[in-house]
């Protein structure tokens, strides 16, 4: 008799078989951000001494389309995200991911910081040590470098030294490091807030190209064009509330709220 | 005048010819002060690296005292250990005093605080820079901190170096504990000091050429770590 290992029937596929690391790989895009949310945000607040700076906040991410953070500075809108991301514990209220357990694995989540952190190795060593921490299959390591390198554009940069580039070029690698990981949900935290017209073209374009690749992007930016050119939807921050939320065309077409409007129109909100 | 040329004349052949004498000094000099550097980075390396990442009641007073260690005098460090060490000492029934061991403890207690207190400061500098980040990828505390030691490499070899530099050149501490014994105890910081008041200058020229190589060969190469560093 052959021996040719354990039979399965038909549609009885046995998940526990597949390494839970190749997920990423294998599953179609659209699914994968879909495995972890919705994020809901159940009363959330964060108090800091006397100050709270963050409150009654209310939020369900779920759908597809990159959800952007806008608002005055001091709003509150990298608190929400480090919170988003469990960088920190809210003092009130909760947050639900639909699959906590896959939600806290080092490669559903990343964030790109406004000032990017890289280690002091070469940019292509950079993209392999989120790999390898990330827990991708070694295999898939060459291939993923090199791919997020090409659509970084940084091919020709690979054994520079990380830490020597520009801070476009040190955002672009951040994003390269997402691109390559492939998270379910990426948070992004002003990336272009340092840069230069032409870098922040290309920031975008890059974020675009994540977002296409099937992960839910979440990002705060002030920057009111840059949230008309990436929005599917907008929450309005202000004060440590969100003043507004929903579709991103219609609020900006018609913001419901006074202090949205006054934004919009580029008064000084304080 | 002809009396020090004499001396450098002679000294120079000492070091030249391997002088059996010399040799015997050097050596040992080299095996106090590499073991102390070698013991003190085995404490001081992870004391520094607990430093940086952990949260304790008291921890800033810690790091105050173990960065004022750093400019311990040798001598009264030495007269410690020698109170330590002596026959009515707390540790006087192993009968350390005026030993090799004697000395690599001294010089252990000197240059700890030194390894200690560099390393947590390399690796305070680079967790403040990189904590987001590996709290981000979901890198644990302690594999966190074996990452910082790996960037931070080379400022950390300039930790051991400094170490190492202190140890070499210092008299105070080795002349009390271990006592300047011929064929025992001798370094060549005693040495020197010893000949020197005998008006006996030639072996004392002869050892200083040494350790004066010694040292900037150590300087030297902290200054090329440095300078690597920068590249890195």
């Amino acid at each position: 008799m052959k021996s040719d290992g354990i039979q399965f029937a038909p549609g009885q596929a046995p998940r526990s078989a597949t390494p839970a690391k190749a997920d990423a790989a294998h599953i179609a895009p659209a699914d994968r951000a879909d495995a972890i949310l919705p994020l809901e945000l159940v009363d959330v607040g964060y108090r800091a001494g006397d100050a709270e700076l963050l409150r009654d906040i209310n939020l369900i991410f779920d759908g597809r389309a990159p959800s952007i953070i806008l608002g005055p500075n001091g709003a509150g809108k990298t608190l929400l995200l480090r919170i988003c991301h469990g960088l920190l514990v809210p003092t009130t209220g909760q947050l639900r991911w639909r699959d906590p357990q896959l939600a806290m694995r080092p490669d559903s989540q990343a964030m790109v910081f406004q000032k990017p952190v890289m280690l002091r190795r070469s940019v292509a060593a950079n993209i392999r040590f989120a790999l390898r921490v990330s827990g991708v299959d070694r295999e898939q390591h060459a291939a993923r470098v090199a791919r997020a390198l090409e659509a970084a554009g940084l091919t020709p940069l690979a054994e520079r030294r990380a830490n020597h580039l520009s801070g476009g070029e040190q955002q672009r690698l951040a994003l390269a490091r997402c691109l390559a990981v492939q998270p379910r949900i990426l948070f992004l935290d002003e990336p272009t807030a340092h840069l230069d017209p032409a870098a922040t073209r290309q920031v975008e374009a890059l974020i675009a190209l994540i977002r296409d690749a099937g992960t839910r992007i979440v990002m705060v930016t002030h920057d009111i064009g840059q949230a008309r050119r990436l929005a599917g939807d907008i929450i309005f921050m202000h004060r440590g509330r969100i003043i507004e939320s929903g579709d991103a065309t219609s609020f900006f077409e018609r913001p419901s709220t006074a202090e949205a409007a006054a934004y919009l129109a580029g008064e000084l909100l304080w | 005048m002809s009396q020090f040329g004499d001396a450098a004349g002679t000294a120079v052949g000492l070091v030249l010819e391997a002088d059996p004498t010399l040799v015997e000094i050097v050596l040992l000099s080299l095996r106090v002060s590499l073991s102390a550097v070698v013991i003190a980075a085995c404490i001081g390396m992870p004391l520094g690296a607990w430093l940086t990442v952990s949260r304790f009641p008291g921890r800033r007073l810690v790091i105050s005292v173990l960065n004022s260690l750093m400019g311990m005098p040798p001598v009264v460090l030495g007269l410690m250990v020698y109170l330590l060490l002596s026959r009515a000492g707390p540790l006087g029934e192993y009968g350390l005093l005026f030993t090799p061991t004697a000395m690599i403890v001294a010089q252990t207690l000197l240059v700890l605080p030194i390894i200690a207190a560099l390393t947590r400061q390399t690796l305070s500098d680079l967790h403040r820079e990189y904590d987001e980040q590996f709290r981000s990828f979901r890198i644990g505390p302690f594999a966190g901190t074996l990452i910082l030691i790996r960037e931070g490499r080379y400022s950390l070899a300039t930790a051991l170096l400094a170490g190492f530099g202190r140890a070499s050149a210092e008299v105070g501490a080795v002349m009390i504990v271990g006592g300047n014994i011929n064929h025992v105890t001798r370094v060549m910081t005693t040495t020197i000091a010893m000949e020197t008041s005998k008006g006996d200058f030639s072996l004392a020229l002869g050892l200083g050429i040494v350790l004066l190589a010694i040292v900037l060969v150590v300087n030297l190469l902290v200054s090329m770590l440095q300078w690597r560093e920068k590249l890195a």
